[in-house]
């Protein structure tokens, strides 16, 4: 199971990359691996608002489908297109191919309430 | 949480990776690999499935065949021994207790294979109607049942056993087939769960273990794979084989769920539900299963609301992304009004209402 230790993660298994003013965040290895082939993700649009803690999008897998929750409220500045082809790359590489959207964040401060890599491996752990 | 069932094969999992669920009270493998590549598998090579969990009833006695033909839609009449027949239990509104195949063994002794998470159910409703000279027993804890399924089971089950089965033709059976290492013998049918040729073996539960890794032995250069419940559920949805609990349930009949060819109106006696299903049979039921295809992205899912325009006229049995079509496809019962191929309707996915049309069934079938 990868778990980057410079990134951050959420209770809803989303990891959180900090760049300067801007954020980046995706699902994590051990997410991908519970869900299974993912086939579909949908996304956001530029521009929209996210909320922390609230469904900004969804994956679904051949079986089930899951909703991403905003770790952290902003706006989102980018979201990766390449996901609406190429679905797998999400179990194929979820910490980099796969990142979902790239937000501003509205109020940074939330990133303290997120896991480090090894609290979020304890959590897990125990799941 | 109670304790989950597991079937004999459950100590073998691990070694294939298994990530195992609860499903209706069994801890069973919803897949080994990947559910893709376990459905590709299965259709270009050879799956082997554990199916214990299936329940197995038997119904033995000089009044069986007509005790049968009283519960069932099915006509049993014409079934010769060694023959299995796909068939329906219903309630008397017409709604479904459940689905099942029954082997004919003899004119006195039937199997029926029944839904895992209905057999107790399913043993109570026969229990309350049986008739003298009939005796049902539950038998679902003594019996493995493997399924290998694929263009390449036949050549893979075929090297471990002298029994000719290229003669066991679709929907018949051999019961006392040995199978190298196993000491006691084996029924298999030629009848599947996945849209693909393929086998049915039902066994003394001891025996189990032993045939699952002879098999997945044998057909290693096939390039046979242990199958889970992810993939089974993906293999007879393209085939578009009902799932009770989806397709079939108590509120739907036979009739809507498109299976009239399995519910004999005709047949003399007159068995449960007959009335009702007749009736729809004749004159057209108000509600159909329909395949749809998404027009707009989304995947339609078990449960999903269908309209047209404002009004809402059914729901989705089942659904997902199709693993041989790659298109987002679902099953929907709906107001037959708006049933015709090429209707314009839409699924409410979560928030948003996404176009999608209905097209013909089976979505999948072999060649």
């Amino acid at each position: 199971m990868s778990l980057p230790k410079e990134l951050k993660y959420s209770e809803e298994h989303e990891w959180v990359k900090e760049e300067g003013e801007k954020i980046r965040i995706g699902i994590t290895d051990f997410a991908q691996s519970e869900l299974g082939d993912i086939v579909f993700v949908e996304l956001p649009e530029v521009g929209d608002e996210v909320e922390a803690d609230e469904p900004f999008g969804s994956v679904e897998s051949v079986k089930t489908v899951s909703e991403l929750y905003a770790p952290l409220s902003g706006k989102v500045v980018e979201i990766n297109e390449e996901l609406d082809d190429s679905p797998e790359f999400v179990n194929e590489s979820p910490y980099e191919k796969a990142w979902m959207i790239v937000i501003e964040p509205s109020d940074k401060s939330q990133l303290d309430d997120l896991m480090s890599a090894e609290e979020y491996e304890e959590m897990i752990n125990e799941e | 949480m109670a304790d989950l069932k597991r079937t004999p094969l459950f100590p073998l999992y691990e070694e294939f990776n298994a990530k195992t669920v609860d499903f209706g009270g069994w801890d069973l493998p919803v897949q080994f690999t990947g559910i893709k590549n376990e459905h590709e598998a299965t259709r270009t090579k050879a799956g082997l499935f554990d199916v214990s969990h299936m329940g197995e009833i038997s119904v033995s006695g000089p009044n069986s065949e007509a005790f049968l033909q009283k519960m069932f839609t099915n006509d049993l009449s014409k079934l010769t021994a060694n023959r299995a027949q796909y068939t329906i239990m219903c309630y008397e509104n017409g709604g479904t207790v459940d689905d099942l195949v029954v082997y004919k063994k003899d004119d006195e002794e039937f199997l029926l294979v029944v839904n895992a998470a209905n057999t107790d159910k399913d043993f109570e409703w026969l229990q309350k109607h049986v008739t003298d000279g009939v005796e049902v027993k539950n038998i679902s804890s003594d019996i493995v049942q493997l399924a290998l399924q694929g263009p390449s089971a036949e050549k893979i089950l075929q090297t471990l056993t002298e029994t000719d089965l290229s003669e066991i033709k679709f929907f018949r059976f051999k019961d006392g087939v040995q199978f190298d290492g196993t000491k006691q013998s084996a029924l298999v049918s030629r009848t599947g769960y996945t849209g693909e040729d393929g086998f049915e073996i039902y066994l003394d539960q001891s025996e189990g273990p032993i045939l699952w890794k002879k098999i997945l032995e044998a057909g290693k250069d096939e390039g046979v794979q242990p199958v889970g419940l992810g993939a089974r559920d993906t293999l007879r949805f393209e085939a578009t084989l009902a799932l009770y609990g989806q397709e079939l349930s108590p509120e739907i009949t036979p009739i809507e769920a498109g299976l009239s060819f399995a519910v004999k109106t005709n047949k003399e006696v007159d068995f449960i539900g007959k009335e009702i299903l007749k009736d729809q049979k004749e004159n057209g039921a108000d509600r159909k299963l329909v395949g749809i295809e998404m027009i707009e992205k989304g995947i339609p899912r078990h449960g999903y609301e269908v309209f047209k325009g404002e009004k809402k006229i059914g729901f989705v049995t089942s659904g997902t992304q199709s693993p041989t079509l790659k298109k987002n496809i679902g099953l929907a019962v709906i107001d037959v009004a708006y049933s015709e191929e090429g209707e314009e309707l839409e699924v409410q996915v979560r928030k948003r209402r996404l176009k999608a049309k209905v097209v013909p069934t089976p979505f999948y079938k072999r060649k």
